[in-house]
């Protein structure tokens, strides 16, 4: 690890914290429909901090979304697709949210922007990284981590060229997932609420620390790298044939190993893991990926290098 | 109490997918219909998908709630161009088990449902009946989730939920599970107390007397909405983390319920009940944050079936 490369980024002025990305994932609705109405929590020193929901008509059915999912819609295709009222209304969303936070990959995008989303899955408190080289977002990782232990956070690195999706806040020159769960959709749980927004306090009073003029040293961020999307077993038909097994149900981030019991058909039967080796899945039954084709997503974990930063 | 003696039980519904977006009984119910079973012994068993439209698009309804649409003045108004889905379904639902109050009516309907509330396994009937108070004694034997029993008291007439269509009613009611998820453990209870159920039916139906005896039940007295603002109507606190997953843990007054985005805690004022539904996903439209309910105990005859 080398300490004499220290990289500079320019300060994080421009943040937003988008809610209601997926209408029916409650803390993220509420804590922003709180804070556009007063965001006297989220402000911080030299830094406009923008709440905004993405996708008002989904948050208002309180359905994950109205046509297609506003959090696979930031394609290129679709953010330069002609068609205006035509197209689906999340492609609509995509168009008019690339052009107040972004352009996408342009100089003008917002610095950070935050994506508050829930989860069926028993995933606590998980941040999700796009990219194994965005160095200011792993130092961000690395202080929130620490500020929150001895509670963990795990981060799930997301840059699978097959399994990456085109999401709202990569919008952003650094994008940032807040993933909490167990909640179902449309419910609000007191512990799920509280646990987000004091993972946000903290990324935030990182982002104050950085934009003053704090360097922070080299680190390392150990990190759950997205393998493997597993799809429950079906038939001839394409039915699903069995469920999450018991043994592996609620069991996000711990080791499944060849021959554990992965999926239990409707009658009874236990489906093993065949893998080669041992591998840590994530969004184990999450409600919104029955329709995805996915039971669960395999992650190896890994250990990243941060270079020390400082602002430009 | 005297023994009573009741007809056999020949033909009994077992119901999923009343709310689409409930998934133990869709798969329950689909899987009975894959194993093709019609016939249990002296049992002929009618599966139904009660709210196909709902469960295809994974939605608790399409227009309205199902299980709000079988009371007897829904059932007896004329379905025209303008009657929502679920009320026409509930027409046919109710020529199909029904008519309700009928002596064609299903011998026992029973409904399975899921609930995002930690309620563990409740067996809710609201027709006063023997038959279900003695299937729900007989399930007391399931040791792997805490079961219990709900009376909601209302007249047959007003009774709005599918099972009330049979001559003899209940629920199932399973949880926490969040909608549109299947779990196996929740799946497992649910199957463990239908298996239960045609069991003791059969049992029944073989001239076996049924001991009486005392049972507890839970009866539903009040809800309790959120704290709302009164021009917008949305919420402003949610279920208090002292009371979310304490289902059936008696209510004191002083105790917390309720705490708002600002951090202050709602505390219940009124007498000692037990809390139910609490956080239930459906009923934040229904302005119900949790049921509350007496404890009561009921004494129940022995059953045994009549002899032609």
């Amino acid at each position: 690890m080398s300490s004499h490369n220290t990289v500079s980024f320019s300060e994080a002025r421009r943040v937003a914290v988008f809610g209601g990305t997926h209408g029916n994932e409650m803390s993220g609705v509420t804590l922003v429909n709180l804070w556009v109405k007063n965001g006297a929590e989220i402000q911080r020193k030299g830094v406009e901090t923008k709440p905004f929901i993405t996708n008002p008509k989904a948050v208002e059915k309180c359905s994950r979304y109205v046509d297609t999912d506003l959090n696979r819609a930031f394609t290129p295709e679709n953010l330069s697709a002609p068609g205006g009222d035509d197209l689906p209304y999340e492609v609509q969303r995509a168009q008019e949210i690339n052009r107040l936070f972004g352009p996408k990959g342009s100089p003008e995008a917002y610095d950070v922007i935050f994506d508050l989303h829930n989860t069926t899955s028993n995933m606590g408190c998980t941040l999700i990284l796009e990219s194994s080289k965005d160095h200011f977002n792993l130092q961000m990782m690395n202080y929130i981590k620490k500020a929150i232990a001895p509670a963990s956070c795990p981060v799930l690195l997301n840059e699978h060229p097959l399994l990456k999706y085109s999401t709202s806040r990569s919008v952003a020159k650094h994008p940032v997932g807040l993933e909490v769960g167990p909640q179902p959709q449309g419910v609000l749980r007191s512990n799920i609420f509280e646990a987000m927004r004091v993972i946000l306090k903290h990324a935030l009073d990182f982002i104050e620390l950085f934009n003053e003029g704090m360097e922070f040293p080299p680190c390392t961020v150990d990190v759950f790298r997205v393998s493997e999307r597993v799809d429950y077993p079906r038939d001839a038909n394409g039915n699903i044939i069995a469920m999450v097994h018991p043994n592996l149900q609620d069991c996000d981030w711990e080791p499944l190993n060849p021959g554990d019991p992965m999926f239990q058909t409707f009658d009874g039967k236990t489906i093993h893991y065949e893998g080669a080796g041992t591998v840590y899945p994530t969004f184990i039954n999450e409600a919104a990926y029955y329709e995805k084709q996915q039971a669960f997503v395999t992650t190896r974990r890994e250990t990243l290098v941060a270079s020390a930063i400082r602002k430009a | 109490m005297e023994h009573v003696s009741l007809p056999a039980l020949s033909r009994v519904a077992i119901c999923g997918g009343t709310h689409g977006n409930e998934l133990s009984g869709v798969w329950i119910v689909r899987e009975m219909q894959k194993q093709q079973v019609e016939k249990v012994g002296s049992i002929s068993i009618t599966t139904v998908m009660s709210n196909p439209r709902a469960v295809e698009a994974c939605k608790r309804y399409m227009e309205t709630d199902l299980n709000r649409c079988f009371t007897d003045a829904i059932l007896s108004a004329p379905v025209t161009d303008v009657t929502p889905y679920e009320v026409r379904r509930a027409h046919e639902l109710n020529a199909q088990l029904g008519p309700k109050g009928s002596q064609e009516a299903m011998d026992l309907v029973c409904d399975l449902h899921n609930t995002t509330a930690n309620m563990g396994l409740c067996v809710i009937f609201t027709t006063f009946n023997w038959i279900s108070l003695h299937i729900y004694k007989y399930l007391k034997r399931i040791t792997s989730a805490p079961v219990r029993l709900i009376h909601v008291d209302v007249p047959l007439s007003d009774a709005h939920s599918l099972d009330s269509l049979g001559k003899n009613n209940l629920s199932f009611e399973v949880g926490p599970q969040p909608n549109g998820v299947v779990r196996a453990d929740i799946y497992n209870l649910m199957k463990e107390a239908l298996d239960h159920l045609v069991d003791w039916v059969q049992e029944f139906n073989s001239g076996i007397t049924f001991e009486g005896g005392e049972v507890e039940a839970y009866v539903f007295e009040k809800s309790i909405d959120y704290p709302r603002d009164p021009d917008t109507n949305e919420l402003t606190a949610i279920i208090h983390p002292q009371l979310q997953d304490k289902d059936f843990i008696l209510l004191k007054p002083g105790d917390p319920i309720f705490l708002s985005f600002s951090g202050e805690t709602v505390k219940y004022e009124g007498k000692e009940l037990y809390p139910f539904f609490v956080n239930e996903c459906a009923y934040y439209e229904k302005h119900i944050a949790f049921h509350l309910a007496q404890k009561t105990i009921l004494t129940i005859p022995s059953v045994s079936v009549e002899n032609d």
